[in-house]
């Protein structure tokens, strides 16, 4: 009975502020064949010894040993961030600086976002697009004020990421820029959910009040030297991501895990928090195949972008957010069988009318929830349609998301 | 089961598999210890068959219960359905995701356990009593015969480890 749970659940990813998983260029067998690669050859974090260590069952994602839960269960877990505070780890995540006095250019040249609009040690959620408007990855952009700007983008998609960057950096070179990409080999963390501050500020010097949603700030943790704490997450839930040195990372999670607010967490939590905050998992809500219109991450698209047509895949992406795509990303409740990646949603008719991208059971609101696309004409939310979960028609309303409000700080 | 676990986890959970197969019923005096699972037969996926008087009770193993997580809903057959060995009769849902159920043998449904329904995590707590699945009819009891005893299964769910 079991055959699936590990083949699906586990295609779980995670990222930053917007997720991630399995490159989508991989076809399923692909999936099939690393998802069986033995424990032994696949990456591990610097943490690996301590997950075992806490309990943590561990799975292949992406190419990595991860945790997907440790000693709580998935339940308890997740509920356990909504109203305390839990701790991620990330590693497997592609950090990357990206120098030089031309780096914002560089980095537009990329992305869809407005990277010199960025004031200085703001970040956020931005598109790798390839020239046909398709998503190659999501990211998390950083304008630091040391002289980079720091990435933050799916270990899914980390080859392709970097090869992407790589090649563009050789053009940058040849015209004459001045840009360099650095990728990290230094640890992640995350510490996501209402205790949050209560834990870490007695670790930092400045006033975590003055770090904002999508911020960053370079400081000591707990004594750590060169850590990056940046107040962003997968969640929903206020919270931040600390890049710290490697050599460091045990150490900063034992000291963070001695407050008794905050216990591990792993990718199977992180899945379900993601999906109920309404966030997108690269490899299953976008991909290739999907544009930045479709996958309604229009708002990440920057105004003098839009206006100057100068990202990649422009020529078809901004055509679109003024003529309506054919299909929609949308928001999925229902009760009964819950609706899972690939169930096809149906009109009242009974007709195929998309997919399912994302789905699960929501632990905080005890119905399912799901994300999936739909024909433009059926999206509206408060629209009636079904899904069909082994071969029966379940009702299914089109929602608004995020699922269960998300409480980001922003300072007010 | 085609089940991709790291190794740690999997030798975790045998041990907590071991220590459920030695659990013991509540008992009257007079009653030698008898384990739950004595005298169930098990299917290469993890459910489990054990007859009285004619009547096959159906359920899901220690193990697979643990590797499923918490059970949040419950997919079960009509009573009357009829069931072809290793014919797919339902699914269990966790938050992470669905496992189908399989028939551990040939018959028709007579009762499915409707305390499910609302307590589908009776599953997690007692998968061996409270939480079973299905009952039904024995149409052919050699299939009985071929399936797994407890330590052949033992035997089996460690092996899936190596």
């Amino acid at each position: 009975m079991l055959s699936r749970l590990f083949s699906r659940g586990h295609r779980i990813v995670t990222r930053a502020l917007t997720p991630t998983v399995t490159p989508s260029t991989a076809s399923a067998a692909q999936q099939e064949r690393r998802a069986s690669t033995s424990e032994a050859s696949l990456k591990r974090t610097p943490l690996y010894e301590f997950h075992g260590a806490h309990g943590g069952k561990m799975v292949e994602f992406a190419g990595w040993s991860m945790a997907v839960q440790y000693r709580d269960s998935h339940i308890v877990s997740h509920t356990h961030t909504r109203q305390r505070c839990s701790l991620f780890d990330v590693g497997h995540m592609l950090q990357t600086r990206v120098h030089g006095k031309d780096r914002v250019k560089f980095m537009e040249s990329l992305v869809v976002g407005d990277v010199a609009e960025l004031k200085e040690n703001q970040g956020a959620l931005s598109l790798f697009t390839s020239s046909s408007g398709g998503i190659l990855d999501d990211l998390i952009v950083t304008k630091t004020d040391q002289g980079y700007l720091y990435v933050v983008s799916n270990a899914g998609c980390a080859e392709k990421d970097s090869a992407h960057m790589k090649e563009r950096l050789q053009e940058f070179k040849a015209a004459g820029h001045d840009v360099d990409v650095e990728f990290l080999e230094d640890s992640l963390i995350a510490l996501q959910g209402p205790s949050m501050v209560r834990v870490l500020q007695p670790g930092v010097c400045d006033d975590l009040g003055k770090l904002t949603f999508m911020t960053s700030v370079l400081t000591p943790v707990f004594g750590i030297a060169g850590c990056r704490v940046t107040r962003c997450g997968y969640t929903g839930e206020d919270g931040v991501e600390i890049s710290v040195p490697s050599k460091a990372v045990v150490s900063l999670t034992e000291k963070l895990l001695a407050n008794s607010e905050v216990r591990l967490a792993g990718l199977g939590a992180r899945d379900s928090l993601r999906l109920e905050a309404g966030l997108c998992l690269y490899g299953n809500d976008i991909d290739e195949t999907t544009t930045p219109v479709e996958a309604g991450l229009v708002w990440t698209i920057g105004k003098r972008r839009r206006l100057q047509r100068d990202f990649p895949g422009a020529d078809v992406v901004v055509p679109q957010i003024k003529e309506k795509t054919q299909r929609k990303r949308v928001g999925l409740i229902s009760a009964g069988p819950p609706a899972r990646q690939h169930t096809p949603i149906l009109a009242p008719g009974g007709q195929i009318i998309g997919e399912v991208t994302s789905g699960c059971p929501s632990p905080c609101l005890k119905q399912n929830i799901a994300m999936g696309y739909v024909e433009t004409a059926f999206s509206k939310v408060g629209t009636a349609l079904q899904v069909e979960v082994r071969k029966k028609a379940v009702p299914a309303l089109v929602s608004k998301m995020p699922f269960v409000p998300t409480k980001y700080y922003t300072g007010q | 089961m085609a089940l991709r676990l790291g190794l740690r986890a999997a030798r975790s959970r045998l041990l907590s598999c071991r220590s459920c197969l030695s659990a013991c019923r509540p008992l009257s005096p007079g009653h030698l210890c008898r384990p739950l699972s004595a005298g169930l037969r098990y299917t290469d996926k993890h459910e489990w068959v054990r007859l009285d008087g004619g009547v096959g009770t159906v359920g899901i193993s220690k193990f697979a219960q643990e590797a499923l997580g918490d059970i949040v809903y419950c997919s079960l057959p009509e009573v009357g359905t009829k069931l072809s060995q290793s014919d797919e009769f339902g699914a269990l849902e966790s938050v992470k995701a669905a496992s189908e159920l399989y028939s551990p043998l040939s018959g028709e449904v007579t009762e499915v356990n409707h305390a499910l329904a609302d307590n589908p995590g009776l599953v997690n707590k007692s998968c061996y009593k409270d939480g079973w699945l299905i009952k039904m009819t024995v149409e052919n009891p050699a299939e009985l015969e071929a399936l797994m005893e407890e330590a052949a299964y033992e035997r089996y769910v460690r092996s899936i480890e190596d």
